[in-house]
């Protein structure tokens, strides 16, 4: 069994993925993404892997790498479609709302103006987010309705056409953190609280990790929250409302988790590179009973 | 692996940068001396070039 690894940059992460895939005996290649041509009509050297992991730190050379391998016939991990919802907040949260999985309301307008309407809807303070984007980039909180003006018209004016899908959330006054559980293979393996002074709590912005137990309740909403993206591997992004409970704010198809595996005590790598391997192997299984019925019907029709 | 092997300059200034464990590309390596990040673009021998800078679609 081969599997191949994606990437772009080799982070901690990466080398986590890559020791625990030796460890396991499996045989993993590192594919830097940026210097590789695909045909897209001819896999080429791609043939000889029954996996991909992606890891690249692109989402579009992620959707784009995806998409060729997938048409090859070749098992991602995560999924095209996984990503395709994890990666866009408001695909997230149609996933969520359709599954029945609570998240925080939303609403979602097209310019300024019905922004500032939709703001309104929801009641100050609210949260205006980019669709697409990760690690708290250009996360704003506007708390009345001069900062809600300010920051319309800015997003507006300045933002490139991504930036002016006005996605808008209802603020939740979260104890200081939210907490994260990572899923892999549809079940939860460890849970960790992101806490900071700052109302964003996302670690790449100075946030501290800590271990806590995983709840029944914390189980069960991540299980069906990743169920509800088709995710293999995903970081469940939850937020405790004073009023509504537990909410599921976001999914990440690409998780970071260097600073997990200490304080949670799990190795989240070698659960990450089981799952994978166990993908590939059934990919693996399926391919050859494929080729093995291709042959017989070729023996049958000669 | 020697030590000699395992360090190399920095593109930004100068100072040598080591790497505790066997390169590979697309590492990234932190310069002690001026702070900048760098990128392993080569693994023998070792070289590094600045690493790129944060792009908007990068992410988890």
């Amino acid at each position: 069994m081969r599997i191949a690894m994606t990437y772009t940059r080799l982070r901690t992460e990466e080398r986590m993925l890559l020791d625990a895939f030796e460890n396991i005996g499996v045989d993993a290649t590192p594919v830097d993404i940026r210097k590789t041509v695909f045909d897209p009509m001819d896999q080429g050297e791609w043939s000889a892997y029954d996996a991909v992991i992606d890891r690249s730190l692109s989402l579009t050379n992620t959707l784009n790498s995806v998409r060729i391998l997938e048409g090859y016939g070749i098992r991602c991990i995560n999924p095209l479609s996984a990503i395709e919802t994890c990666s866009d907040k408001l695909a997230t949260t149609i996933a969520l709302i359709n599954a029945d999985v609570p998240t925080p309301r939303v609403r979602v307008a097209t310019n300024a103006q019905s922004g500032l309407q939709a703001v309104e809807q929801l009641g100050y303070p609210a949260v205006i987010k980019p669709t697409v984007g990760s690690w708290g980039r250009l996360v704003a909180r506007m708390n009345d309705q001069d900062a809600a003006e300010a920051i319309l018209e800015h997003r507006e004016t300045l933002g490139s056409a991504s930036q002016n899908v006005f996605y808008i959330q209802e603020h939740i006054d979260k104890p200081g953190r939210d907490i994260r559980i990572f899923v892999v293979g549809g079940q939860p393996i460890a849970a960790i609280a992101r806490s900071s002074a700052h109302w964003v709590t996302n670690t790449a912005r100075g946030a501290t990790a800590q271990g806590i137990e995983l709840t029944d309740e914390l189980r069960d909403l991540s299980i069906r929250a990743a169920m509800a993206t088709g995710a293999d591997i995903a970081a469940v992004d939850l937020l405790e409302c004073p009023s509504q409970g537990l909410l599921v704010n976001e999914l990440n198809h690409s998780m970071e988790f260097r600073n997990s595996i200490e304080t949670t005590g799990v190795n989240i790598a070698e659960h990450v590179a089981r799952h994978a391997a166990e993908i590939a192997e059934t990919h693996m299984a399926t391919r050859t009973q494929s080729s093995a019925a291709q042959l017989v019907h070729e023996a049958i029709s000669t | 692996m020697t030590q000699a092997t395992m360090t190399a300059a920095c593109p930004e200034c100068d100072a040598p940068v080591e790497l505790t464990r066997h390169p590979l590309n697309g590492q990234i390596a932190n310069c002690t001396q001026c702070s900048a990040e760098l990128e392993v673009t080569n693994t023998a021998p070792i070289t590094f070039e600045l690493a790129p800078e944060v792009e908007e679609d990068w992410g988890e």
